[in-house]
């Protein structure tokens, strides 16, 4: 599949529209589903999911491609999501009581009595409820957990993604993990 | 809060595959023999799992139609770029109808100032002139280019001139004066003399040749 997309980019650098719709179509989900995680509004997802193929098209030159393309749209979408978000409300209540912490205040009350159940989970419902579990972390968290779980990158991919050091990466991780176990503990 | 922050750190580090194997077994070791850190580490676990198995959703649909739409307009040279993989036929023929005109005035051009002259030995070259000699008769057919052609004998076959003239006997030859018998020419008379008829009496000459088979 790569070597298909590879293909097809290369072709659109020459000036072949359609060979875009291609690319479109076989990243639509995935980049509509991470746009829809990071702004949780349909309308706005579809909005901004669009944009970002656009802008990938528009300034398809600069796109290197000895690179994975992958990295690079989820790249634009990301930074195009992030952009959203600002200008529609700050999003860092969450952000405050972990700073200068190093996120370790986190880890706190690990006991619990209660019986877990099984790993296979089906029901739609909890889906839903797991996306929106998700969907609560500050974005900074989200959006690494989602591409490192849900959209499956390298944590290094994924500090190209963000434009934010490894190290960075790690650290909001496990952060985000810890999060999300409080929150999916009585699941 | 019961035990080291130290290895909670070093089940993430696991969880990243970023743990060297001293690390790990030491974080083994500790795991059974601490029971809330096997349950925090457990809980780590499940919870990837289940953001794992959180819903997917699939783009609206006419998704890709509506980004198409929205692309700016590309380049009219790639659009005939596509047209032509698009109907390979007709480039085909158009280059090689190209590559027919090309050749063949190629070939009008590459001799335009010489004289080319059939091989027969009767003939005799005088300048611009070819001259089929008195008395003499030239078997085959004789082609000139670039050059008159006096016939004063006999040609038996036909005669092709391009860019030239078949030149009236009585007329050349007012210093010999003499001419009283006209040269024949057992055979067709074709003269060419412009670009258009050259290209056409090749054209001509290929279907013949096509067809002669």
């Amino acid at each position: 599949m790569d070597q298909f997309i590879k293909k097809k980019i290369i072709e659109v650098k020459k000036g072949d529209q359609s060979a875009f719709s291609d690319v479109v179509s076989f990243y639509q989900d995935k980049i509509y589903q991470h746009c829809y995680r990071m702004l949780g509004n349909k309308h706005e997802a579809e909005d901004i999911a669009q944009e970002a193929f656009i802008r990938a098209y528009v300034n398809i030159d600069s796109f290197d491609e000895s690179r994975k393309f992958s990295t690079w749209l989820y790249r634009i979408a990301t930074n195009l999501t992030i952009d959203r978000m600002r200008k529609r409300k700050p999003d860092f209540h969450l952000d405050a009581e972990v700073k200068g912490t190093e996120g370790l205040d986190m880890y706190s009350q690990l006991a619990s009595t209660e019986r877990l159940p099984g790993e296979e989970v089906e029901s739609r419902e909890l889906q839903r409820y797991i996306h929106h579990e998700i969907s609560q972390l500050p974005s900074k968290y989200r959006s690494i957990i989602m591409l490192r779980y849900l959209e499956e990158f390298s944590l290094k991919e994924i500090s190209e993604i963000l434009d934010v050091p490894l190290g960075t990466v790690k650290t909001r991780i496990h952060r985000g993990r810890e999060a999300l176990r409080k929150r999916l503990r009585h699941v | 809060m019961s035990c080291n922050k130290e290895y909670i750190k070093k089940m993430h580090d696991y969880l990243d595959g970023d743990i060297s194997a001293e690390e790990e077994s030491l974080l083994r070791r500790h795991l059974e023999d601490c029971e809330d850190c096997q349950k925090h580490f457990h809980e780590l676990h499940r919870t990837i799992a289940l953001i794992k198995s959180a819903e997917r959703m699939e783009a609206p649909v006419g998704f890709t139609e509506n980004v198409m739409n929205k692309l700016p307009t590309e380049k009219k040279s790639v659009k005939y770029k596509r047209w032509f993989k698009h109907h390979p036929i007709l480039v085909a023929a158009a280059i090689f109808f190209l590559l027919m005109i090309g050749s063949l005035s190629s070939t009008f051009n590459q001799g335009t100032d010489q004289l080319v002259v059939s091989a027969q030995e009767e003939l005799v070259v005088d300048g611009d002139t070819v001259i089929v000699p008195e008395g003499v008769t030239v078997s085959g057919d004789v082609y000139v280019k670039n050059g008159d052609l006096l016939v004063l004998g006999t040609v038996d076959g036909n005669v092709t001139l391009f860019n030239g003239e078949l030149l009236d006997g009585e007329s050349e030859l007012e210093g010999g004066g003499l001419m009283a018998s006209a040269g024949g020419v057992n055979g067709e008379l074709e003269t060419v003399d412009q670009t258009f008829e050259w290209i056409w009496y090749h054209i001509k000459n290929f279907f013949k040749g096509l067809f002669a088979f």
